[in-house]
């Protein structure tokens, strides 16, 4: 091999694109080639540095939401499913129906099949990198305000740090074709999400977990917001979890 | 009736084209070199590609996805941020410039020194076409040469060529840089 040939051949080696052969080849040239040998180095160099170096962009939150706007919608053909996030059902409106009806529960429990599989996936992008928190803070007095202006619901932010579970940030996320709170603890490793999202019924809905591709999303409704916790942590750990932020709102209010 | 298979298509959609969204911005970042002309350009390579996702036949999304957002900037955009710099990379122009005349004259000793990223993304911006999209399709996006053939158009012979200049271009950049901050 000459120094023209091992010279194209030392990129690939760089990226590993060579097959074992030519990797011998070009490795045996560059073993007994000063000038080569060099160029490898400081072209390995230069790789380490931008390796190093955060040279990716982050696609702003609201590119994020105009392109899922842009994505055909359920409501679109099933106008009746907009009213999922005021209430956790058919709203009011079928209760006051009585919700015995069979329709109503088979439409309410569709519903919230969608809205549990949206729930996850939502939680599933926040785990990929730099998705998890746009703010950053473990100090409820920074991550509430933040959610000011950008959602119609003010999102109860509550640190559980002393109980376990350690406030990381907030997000704006994206369910059922709505811009909702996502509010972001850690237990140990393992991500927890709270959703909040509006509802119309100021019902009290006791919680229930379901799993879900393997997460546990616990969810319940108090004080016209619904809530959604996911996590992979156990439905035990999980339920501690919505207890303790219960137990916390309770205190909050009465305090 | 087709409004569910609209659905459909679109959930899978989602679960297939949105994870790379940070990817695909990124791309654009480095093609228009604006962050809101990237905007642009990243919905509507996410429009083209859904009316096209029936026929996505694999086998990996991302270059596909990039294949797409080339399109739309060269089409809606005409990259026009960087067009007077385009350098054209036929063989003989190829000739007439070594890959690896500009790093030759560089001791082997001679360290880059660790920069911030927005020093080093100014570095890659400068970077003329078609070399600079190479480089960040392989140092950026972790696209495989195979894979950059195909999200370019190009034979792996040409991907790599293009690499080296890109890596040979940027290398002496970054050298006379620091050379000047001295």
């Amino acid at each position: 091999m000459n120094c023209d040939e091992a010279k194209m051949l030392l990129h690939a080696l760089l990226d590993n694109e060579l097959d074992a052969g030519h990797a011998r080849e070009a490795e045996a040239h560059i073993a007994s080639c000063p000038a080569c040998a060099a160029e490898l180095a400081s072209q390995r160099e230069m790789q380490r540095v931008l390796a190093d170096t955060n040279l990716r962009y982050t696609a702003p939150t609201s590119l994020r939401i105009r392109i899922e706007a842009s994505l055909p919608q359920p409501q679109r053909q099933q106008p009746s499913r907009r009213s999922v996030l005021r209430g956790f059902a058919m709203g009011s409106a079928v209760s006051a129906l009585a919700a015995s009806g069979v329709v109503a529960v088979v439409l309410r429990q569709d519903d919230q099949q969608r809205i549990l599989s949206e729930v996850v996936s939502a939680h599933l992008r926040s785990l990929q990198a730099g998705h998890l928190i746009d703010v950053v803070s473990t100090d409820q007095h920074t991550v509430k305000p933040w959610f000011n202006g950008k959602l119609d619901v003010a999102p109860p932010v509550i640190d559980l740090t002393a109980q376990g579970f350690t406030l990381v940030g907030g997000r704006l996320d994206y369910i059922d074709a709505r811009a909702i709170g996502a509010v972001v603890y850690k237990r140990r490793q393992h991500v927890v999400n709270l959703f909040v999202a509006q509802t119309s019924s100021t019902e009290h809905r006791p919680p229930k977990t379901q799993t879900m591709q393997g997460f546990n999303c616990r969810r319940w409704g108090e004080r016209g917001l619904n809530f959604w916790a996911v996590s992979d942590i156990g439905a035990d750990e999980l339920a501690e979890f919505v207890d303790k932020f219960e137990a916390a709102m309770k205190a909050n209010v009465e305090g | 009736m087709p409004a569910n298979d609209d659905l459909q298509k679109a959930q899978r959609f989602r679960e297939a084209a949105l994870p790379h969204l940070d990817d695909v911005y990124t791309l654009a970042r480095y093609l228009l070199r604006d962050a809101s002309d990237a905007e642009d350009a990243v919905q509507e390579c996410y429009l083209r590609a859904l009316k096209h996702f029936d026929s996505y036949r694999g086998p990996a999304m991302k270059p596909w996805l990039f294949a797409i957002l080339r399109n739309v900037c060269n089409a809606e955009y005409g990259r026009r941020a960087h067009r007077h710099s385009a350098i054209e990379d036929t063989p003989g122009a190829a000739e007439q410039t070594p890959i690896w005349q500009e790093t030759e004259a560089s001791p082997e000793t001679e360290v880059l020194r660790s920069r911030d990223a927005g020093a080093i993304r100014k570095l890659i911006d400068a970077l003329a076409e078609p070399f600079k999209e190479t480089f960040v399709l392989r140092e950026i996006s972790n696209l495989s040469y195979r894979e950059i053939a195909e999200a370019v158009g190009a034979p792996v012979g040409t991907v790599m060529s293009r690499l080296a200049r890109a890596r040979a271009m940027l290398r002496a950049a970054w050298m006379a840089e620091e050379e000047h901050s001295k």
